[in-house]
């Protein structure tokens, strides 16, 4: 694997100096490997795990299983991009399984999303039918687990 | 009243831990980045812990046999079988302690006849030469050196040999320095214990954590089997310090009187732990690799960075230990562990904590987060800048 991409995975949150001085190159070098990986379309950005309520943030979330035609030719890959493209869709996949494609969205309300999902999913040509489960509790995001303090785990500060 | 004088006088004369002194420092000082630590960073992998705890929720509570849960001693055959090259028999080859702490008392206690001597290198882990006294046996170091890359010769166990020896204690890869050997030169070891009849006693617990080449075990090698304990544990390579579960493996004579002590000593060992370790066993391979990679790519970090730094440090084939030469600064390990928590608030342990024979080196334990390994350098760099300007 790409070194950068290694210490990407695997050195959370260092910041850019700290990544070069770990990967022994000057900052202005370590930013153009960035941006280069940038532009092989690897790294699409970065952004922030946080742990916020419902009505901090405002945004309700759920998942739609949907089961949708194939098209001769492009297979799912045509309408599942086109649904992808939304703002409300935050993630898509397609699944083995009883469905085709399961979809998060996120939106600023219950309506907005039952509305995203009436108005423009289901009406999509090709959109054979969905199921909406909202979510109503995170416990563990991308990796991090959200419930409770932090605790420090308890390793003695010097230990043979 | 003196109470000083009903302590038996083989424990008034061992010498307080070197760790010890040091930790009531870096206990005083608040948010210092402590390199000094001797276990990963990581808690044990959830699928090990949530093992214990079904162990727990199904009665689990009891004592198990002397040796063992069967299960667990027959997972550890798998294992060390396939790991290292050594076939074990779990019915009575195969004894589970509490850590390899156990392990390595239960041998000196079975092996050692006052007066026997106990050759071991150094620097070592803190516990081998208070181990061997307590047993009423004559500590023989051998001297390892950073020319060698911390490995030990041959050379070195002849000059240091003496009529009277009986035991030879390996620790390989070891705790301080991440010195290991090579098969060549395990080969010449086991032949200088074969010609001098020793028993060996193979302290592998950081074997897991090899980085580079092929980890030989001393006891896979031929004839050998006879006249080794092979001591190994969970506590680094998965993370399991606080469980404090550990084995030994060896000829059923020796299992046997080993096994003697213990159960008038300890009884058995945990069984909620004796339960997570099977799941380790079992399953914890990946999880286990995962550690190791990331404390592969550690090493090389902070191991370039101490030689940039200026304080010569050789690549530590395994464990999780970095052991620079910190003589360039012009003070002693101590002083310049003691400035280095003073001045820039980063912990490591002067070396002589591990004997003689760490003298002008210090350990730093790399099995910490990228964070503060990187700040740590950054702190550790200025203030060699600092005190070589000095000098
Ligand atoms: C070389 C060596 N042997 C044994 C031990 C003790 O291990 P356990 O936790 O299995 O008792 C340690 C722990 O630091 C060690 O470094």
């Amino acid at each position: 694997m790409n070194p950068l991409v290694e210490l990407l995975l695997d050195g959370g949150s260092l910041s850019t100096a700290q990544m070069a001085q770990v990967l022994k190159l000057s900052e202005a070098e370590l930013n153009s490997q960035l941006e280069a990986l940038k532009k092989e379309g690897v790294l699409l950005g970065f952004r922030p795990v946080l742990n916020l309520s419902n009505e901090e943030t405002g945004v309700v979330r759920a998942v739609i299983e949907v089961r949708i035609t194939p098209e001769r030719g492009g297979g799912f890959n045509r309408l599942a991009e086109r649904i992808s493209r939304f703002d409300e869709v935050e993630s898509c996949y397609l699944m083995s399984g009883g469905y085709d494609l399961l979809v998060f969205v996120n939106g600023a309300s219950l309506q907005r999303v039952a509305a995203f999902v009436s108005e423009k999913l289901s009406t999509i040509e090709g959109v054979l039918s969905t199921a909406t489960h909202f979510m109503l509790r995170a416990y563990k995001e991308h990796g991090f687990m959200l419930g409770g303090k932090v605790v420090e785990s308890e390793r003695l500060k010097v230990s043979p | 009243m003196d109470q000083s004088r009903f302590i038996a006088k083989h424990v008034v004369n061992l010498p307080k831990s070197g760790i010890r002194d040091f930790f009531d420092i870096v206990a005083k000082m608040k948010d210092a980045i402590s390199l000094g630590v001797g276990e990963p960073d990581f808690d044990t992998p959830w699928h090990i812990r949530e093992a214990g705890i079904y162990a727990l929720e199904k009665g689990k509570t009891h004592y198990t046999s002397n040796l063992g849960l069967l299960e667990l001693r027959r997972a550890i055959c798998k294992y060390v079988e396939k790991n290292f090259s050594a076939s074990y028999v779990p019915e009575n080859e195969v004894i589970i302690t509490v850590g390899v702490s156990e392990g390595l008392d239960l041998a000196c206690r079975a092996l050692i006849n006052p007066g026997d001597k106990v050759m071991y290198h150094q620097p070592c882990y803190v516990s081998y030469s208070p181990s061997i006294t307590l047993a009423h046996g004559i500590p023989v170091p051998v001297p390892t050196f950073a020319k060698d890359n911390f490995a030990l010769t041959v050379e070195a166990l002849r000059a240091a040999w003496q009529p009277g020896c009986k035991v030879l204690m390996l620790n390989l890869p070891c705790n301080p320095t991440g010195g290991t050997c090579d098969r060549a030169q395990i080969e010449a070891i086991a032949k200088f214990a074969v010609e001098k009849d020793l028993i060996v006693l193979s302290d592998e617990i950081y074997s897991e954590l090899t980085f580079e080449g092929v980890h030989t075990s001393i006891a896979s090698l031929p004839g050998m089997k006879e006249r080794v304990i092979f001591l190994h544990g969970f506590s680094k390579a998965f993370a399991m310090t606080g469980w404090r579960i550990g084995y030994a493996c060896g000829p059923a004579a020796l299992i046997e009187a080993m096994m003697k002590v213990h159960q008038y000593s300890m009884l058995c060992a945990s069984i909620i732990s004796q339960e997570a370790a099977i799941e380790a066993l079992v399953r914890g391979e990946d999880g286990m690799k995962k550690m190791r990679d990331q404390y592969h790519r550690r090493r090389d970090f902070i191991v370039r960075r101490f030689n940039e730094i200026g304080l010569k440090c050789h690549l530590p084939r395994g464990s999780f230990y970095a052991f620079p030469d910190v003589s360039m600064t012009g003070m002693n390990e101590k002083d310049f562990a003691i400035s280095l928590l003073q001045t820039e608030k980063v912990a490591i342990v002067p070396g002589t904590a591990f004997g003689e024979n760490g003298r002008g080196f210090c350990r730093a334990c790399f099995a910490t987060s990228y964070e503060q390994l990187v700040e740590a350098a950054t702190r550790i760099e200025r203030h060699v800048a600092a005190v070589a300007g000095k000098k």
